[in-house]
């Protein structure tokens, strides 16, 4: 069984303890410090990172068991110098205030344009068939598992919604 | 976290021999395992990862329905083009619970035996007699607010916090189930989660060592389908009240009536004189609150959870007034 | 060298608009922003500190007595455990805000379940986690603590006591009067980074990274708590992952990982796990108001009465100041007001944003909706016709007073049909729409601050407080203070906040910091302005500087000749906060939607209109105000604690079952500013932005509710149970 987790495009080996949680692990003992700890309950989405393509909370899974997965955290998204569309937009549209959220928010909206382009329907979705839309209404249902407690939401659909009309442009 | 041993076999007859103990416990997506044994509720002395034993698809059944392997995940469900179509009850109840990364995460087989959000029972330092057999019930004359109005007893008023099983059971689903010894048994959703009387342990039927393989759903059914849930905040909060509900009407008349409950009790809640009631009837507001009143007359508010029994009534009048388009 | 003000007089000459660069005001983005939203922007918990040791604090679960024994033997013998330490300076509650000294210590006491009574100490975070939750603990306890704030003889705060006129009489013989008993529950801050400290000793000096809202106060709270000198300890905030008060005062986990550190000898990081931070921080408190208003037949108050009923634990000063702003918000000339606080055993309240108005002002509005209802006066209207020439209690007039024109510029933006208005009238299948507004009244505060402008000889600036931004802007609003005043881009200014090595600023609290710390900067560029001026051959006054020049002459580099340019601001808060009344006022326009069978609501659209003085910065004040009436759809709809009636503990500790907003309870939600310059509030004519978007949204969304369904709700938050309960058939 391979014991090692590839973060960012960089392998890593697995930690020793099996209840160190994902979170963990990328927080202390790799110095990912981008991904955070609201929680630690599945109950915020801070923690939100995406593994193999799907967005999850880091905080609910067991490092050990994510051997031969592949990670994206906050860091692999972008950079101060080379920030990603949805790094940028955030900025711009002012789609955070304290910033603790906002690596959670930026991965799993990173995550979910691919999921409306891959047609998955949501809770707010008129209809179970056909294209999916990034209108404020799916946004706002797909984002509600990240919370923001200084309520930067609005600004945060706004981000996300012009960086999914970009995307339809280009 | 207590610590434990992680074991992660590649077999499910391997699977089945790891977690024959008392003290160990099956993980597959982990979210209300995990969480549960940060809160030292749940502390196993070995886990038993079955993320990686297949069982991971959806498959057509010989007699027309769908089989649901253990570890799809509800994300695969609830986007399964023949779920969706055929079964948008259960898509619909998936999608309105929890969020995208915890459906992601969350498995078929987890979430049906997904245990309760009852704030004394996440918290060890409080009584409560389905974690601790004998300590005491510190909802019934504590803080009631998430609690079941049906089916509870004097040792639990805990409820079944999930929306997927709830759809199963007005769909009338099976749970397919390995035990220790390799045989395999069948039962029903309905017949799945146990009521707490004296026993609040116990959330289901599943004996250790047991480990679901599947959910198997009946053929296609004819009628309308629909999931309500009703709930404090928009999204991403447990049901105040749920109602799964299967509808078909014959002319005038309602044909069939197929209705499930959640966030009422232990369990997801399924009576069957409430099919018996409606079918062959015409829908009416009259009729709506005699099913209501047949539903609800055995309920039991602790008083913060009173509100559940009027919220249910008037749940289930807007569901089978939107199901048999009747005017209210 | 240090400028000094403490703001008697009235500050009319609005020197900021004649400066040249033009940037201070504009929507400037974060210039934090980056390390935000890349992850890089270090939180308390997150300093690379080598050789850290962690710890986990272990807490009470009797409500009121004393810990006899801990069994420390047994939790050492467990794996990587370091220490078990209930060092008698261990803090068992947080320090109010702007407490400046020690909280409550010695954890042998116990006075609420959840209290703080250890912290274990180990290599890992699992293991301490672990051997917390085994930790053996034999208490006494005193039974019969009182836990119910009904059943207690609540104490009168004296001075919030207001009894002018007659109430009774002009109840009696009013045309029109409401009478209303209205109750608010418990909220928390719910901070989305958990409280969360590293200490670490070098020698007898401590530096600690935490997350804290006021570094000023802070310091000399921790070092009480340890008994040191204040120059024995640094204190490093430089990014607050929220606030909203529950990080005014030092926290236990901060006292915790110093001590801890000291007795192992090595650094320790303690974060409270969420639960945590619900059950020991700070807790709003629940209340219980009652409103009473008389009018003639026209809707001019005659009468106005608010009084209301509190809790706190004993010793604690602090007691939800609900009437804050009735004080002054309408007229009426007979006054009742009366403040009233029960002792009891439930966990410490303290300042949850915008403590008093967050819960007294939605009272007040949905009673000013109640009483347009009887007079048959548009809600608009009847709060124009309300608003006083002066503060009707003390005779003293308003530093400035835009309510009447955030009502009126509110209800045109929103569209309000100032017709006759009558529940039910419209229904969208199963939902009934209706609107509702509110009155938005927040007092201004400020508090003394200081900073370092610093020009270095490119020309470039660095600034330096202690001065902490929560998530509020402050990073930005510096540099723009800077760059207006000196004539540079926010990029040529570096600023440095959130550390004690720094000059002192106000602390991020009240809404004051901008106020506080732009009027402390401020000061320090004008003096820096007079030296320059000096080297420019001009009077101060006179200095136009744009783009790192001056105007027409040489650049900055230039002027300064190789040198530097250091000055400090000092900013007091003067003899005119006893002369005037200054607030911020606004409004609030509301349209929701009620199930008419499950009687869920949802919010349509929102709107509110603020006056707060000068605008620092378009994008982050807007984002101030959405976030403020974000809390506001939070306190009408779904936030509430739960205590459980036998031990008082919090029951729903967590963010499951504490129901904050989420992403889908927000709609579009437009603001508007009414910009003012306010000569009293600051000298630099701003005032606090950050709490007054929740003190009255939720009432707008109350009366948007009766407006839709007939349903009067007078207790929030208004959940499903509560709608229907108030409904009629």
């Amino acid at each position: 069984m391979p014991d090692t987790i590839t973060i960012n495009g960089t392998d890593h080996t697995l930690p020793s303890d099996p209840r160190v949680s994902l979170l963990d692990f990328l927080r202390h003992d790799l110095g990912l410090s981008g991904t955070k700890k609201g929680c630690d309950h599945g109950q915020c989405g801070a923690c939100t990172v995406i593994v193999n393509g799907m967005r999850i909370n880091s905080c609910l899974t067991l490092a050990a068991l994510h051997d031969g997965d592949d990670v994206t955290t906050i860091e692999g998204l972008g950079t101060p110098e080379n920030p990603s569309a949805l790094q940028a937009a955030f900025v711009e549209h002012d789609g955070y205030q304290c910033g603790y959220c906002t690596p959670g928010q930026i991965c799993s909206a990173t995550a979910m344009l691919d999921e409306i382009k891959a047609g998955f329907a949501s809770d707010a979705s008129e209809s179970l068939d056909g294209e999916m839309e990034a209108s404020a209404d799916e946004i706002r249902e797909r984002m509600s598992g990240n919370l923001c407690r200084c309520g930067a939401y609005a600004n945060i659909v706004a981000a996300i919604r012009d960086v999914a009309s970009q995307g339809e442009t280009a | 976290m207590r610590p434990f041993d992680l074991q992660r076999p590649d077999s499910l007859e391997h699977a089945r021999n790891l977690s024959t103990g008392e003290t160990a416990t099956l993980i597959a997506g982990g979210t209300n395992l995990l969480d549960l044994m940060k809160l030292q509720v749940e502390v196993p002395e070995r886990v038993v990862a079955i993320d990686r034993l297949g069982m991971n698809e959806i498959q057509a059944t010989e007699d027309g329905g769908l089989r649901i392997g253990a570890l799809v995940t509800n994300t695969a469900t609830a986007n399964d083009a023949r779920i969706r179509s055929d079964y948008p009850v259960l898509a619909r109840a998936i999608l309105a619970g929890a969020t995208q990364q915890l459906r992601n995460r969350a498995t078929t087989g987890g979430n049906l035996c997904q245990r309760t959000r009852c704030y004394y029972f996440t918290n060890i330092d409080q009584p409560c007699n389905k974690r601790e057999p004998g300590s005491g019930c510190g909802a019934i004359e504590g803080i009631a607010r998430l609690h079941g109005v049906l089916g509870t007893s004097s040792s639990c008023i805990a409820t079944y916090p999930g929306d997927m099983a709830v759809a199963m059971s007005a769909l009338d689903a099976t749970v397919e189930i390995v035990s220790a010894d390799g045989s395999e048994r069948s039962v029903p959703v309905r017949d799945f989660h146990l009521l707490p009387g004296d026993t609040p342990w116990r959330d289901n039927v599943l004996e250790t060592g047991e480990i679901i393989t599947a959910v198997t759903l009946p053929a296609l059914v004819e009628g309308k389908q629909l999931y309500r849930k009703v709930r404090e905040r928009s999204s991403y909060a447990f049901a105040l009240v749920s109602v799964a509900a299967i509808i078909a009407m014959e002319g005038d008349t309602i044909a069939r009536a197929d209705l499930a409950f959640g966030g009422l009790a232990h369990k997801p809640w399924y009576d069957p004189r409430l099919s018996d009631l409606l079918v062959g009837k015409a829908p009416d507001a009259a009729l709506f609150d005699s099913a209501a009143d047949l539903l609800l007359e055995n309920a039991q508010g602790y008083g913060e959870n009173d509100f559940k029994i009027p919220l249910a009534r008037r749940t289930l009048a807007a569901v089978l007034a939107e199901a048999t388009e009747t005017e209210l | 060298m240090t400028a000094h003000l403490k703001q008697d007089e009235p500050d009319t000459a609005n020197f900021l608009d004649t400066m040249k660069q033009g940037v201070l005001g504009k929507p400037v983005s974060r210039i934090e922003g980056l390390a935000k939203v890349t992850g890089t922007a270090p939180y308390a918990a997150e300093y690379p500190v080598e050789n850290l040791a962690e710890g986990v604090l272990v807490t009470a679960t009797i409500v009121r007595g004393e810990v006899v024994s801990i069994d420390k033997d047994a939790a050492l013998a467990m794996p990587g455990v370091l220490a078990v330490i209930d060092d008698k300076c261990l803090t068992t509650r947080a320090a109010q805000g702007t407490a400046n000294e020690a909280p409550q210590q010695n954890p042998r006491k116990v006075d609420y379940w959840g209290q703080p009574i250890a912290v274990i100490v180990a290599e890992s975070f699992e293991q301490a986690r672990d051997a917390a939750k085994h930790l053996s603990v034999e208490y006494r306890e005193e039974e019969g603590a009182p836990l119910d704030p009904s059943a207690v003889e609540p104490e009168e705060q004296e001075d919030e006591t207001v009894d002018q006129g007659d109430l009774a009489h002009a109840m009696a013989r009013a045309d029109h009067a409401a009478d209303l008993e209205i109750s608010t529950e418990g909220h928390a801050s719910a901070a989305m980074e958990p409280h969360a400290a590293i200490a670490e000793w070098d020698g007898d000096k401590v530096t600690v990274y935490a997350s804290l809202q006021m570094l000023n106060y802070n310091i000399t709270e921790l070092a009480d708590s340890l008994g040191v000198d204040e120059d024995r300890v640094r204190l490093v905030s430089r990014y607050v992952g929220g606030g909203f008060g529950s990080k005014l005062g030092v926290s236990e986990e901060v006292v915790a990982a110093a001590i801890a550190a000291r007795a192992v000898g090595r650094p320790v990081r303690v974060v409270m796990s969420r639960q945590q931070v619900f059950q020991c921080v700070m807790r709003r408190s629940e209340t219980k108001q009652r409103l009473r208003l008389a009018s003639d037949g026209e809707g001019r108050l005659d009468g106005f009465g608010h009084e209301a009923l509190v809790s706190n634990l004993p010793e604690e000063d602090f007691a939800e100041p609900v009437l804050q702003s009735s004080h002054f918000l309408y007229g009426g000339k007979n006054r009742a007001l009366k403040l009233e606080v029960a002792r009891i055993h439930r966990m410490t309240a303290g300042s949850v944003r915008a403590p008093g108005e967050a819960v007294g002002m939605p009272a007040l509005e949905v009673a000013m909706d109640v009483l347009a209802e009887k007079t048959g006066v548009d809600p608009v209207e009847l709060r124009i016709r309300n608003i006083p020439d002066c503060n009707p209690e003390e005779d003293l007039p308003f530093s400035s007073h835009k309510l009447a024109e955030c009502l009126q510029q509110g209800a045109e933006k929103f569209g309000w049909d100032a017709g006759a208005r009558k529940p039910r009238q419209t229904r969208d299948g199963e939902w009934w729409v209706g609107t509702g507004m509110a009155s938005a009244a927040r007092v201004h505060n400020v508090g003394e601050a200081r900073a370092r402008v610093t020009l270095r000889p490119d020309g470039t600036a660095e600034v330096r407080t202690d001065m902490t931004d929560i998530g509020t802007g402050t990073y930005t609003i510096v540099a723009q203070m800077v760059g207006e005043m000196l004539g540079l881009g926010v990029d040529d200014v570096l600023v440095q906040l959130g550390d004690t090595d720094f000059p002192r600023g106000s602390g991020s609290g009240g809404s004051w910091g901008g106020a506080s710390i732009g009027s402390a900067v401020y000061l320090a560029c004008r003096a820096l302005r007079e030296k320059l001026a000096k080297k420019a051959g001009t009077e101060e006054s006179d200095l136009a500087l744009r783009n790192g020049a001056v105007e027409g002459g040489k650049s900055l580099a230039d002027l300064l000749d190789g040198q530097e340019l250091s000055e400090e601001g000092h900013y007091e808060p003067g003899e005119i906060a006893d002369t005037h009344t200054a607030s911020g006022f606004g409004a609030f326009f509301a349209q929701v939607r009620v199930n008419r069978f499950t009687g869920e609501t949802r919010v349509d659209r929102m709107l509110g209109a603020f006056g707060f003085g000068r605008v620092l910065n378009a994008k982050t004040a807007r984002s101030q105000c959405l976030g403020g009436i974000t809390w506001s759809i939070g306190a009408a709809l779904t936030e509430a604690l739960h205590f459980d009636p036998r031990d008082g503990h919090l029951v729903n500790c967590d963010l499951a079952e504490y129901h904050v907003p989420v992403n889908r309870d927000v709609p579009e939600v437009e603001v508007l500013m009414v910009e003012e310059r306010d000569p009293v509030a600051s000298p630099i004519q701003a005032k606090g932005i950050g709490e007054l978007g929740m003190c009255g949204g939720a009432g707008a969304i109350a009366n948007a509710i009766y407006n839709a369904c007939g349903a009067r709700v007078l207790d929030f938050p208004m959940t499903p149970d509560r709608v229907l309960a108030a409904m009629p058939d």
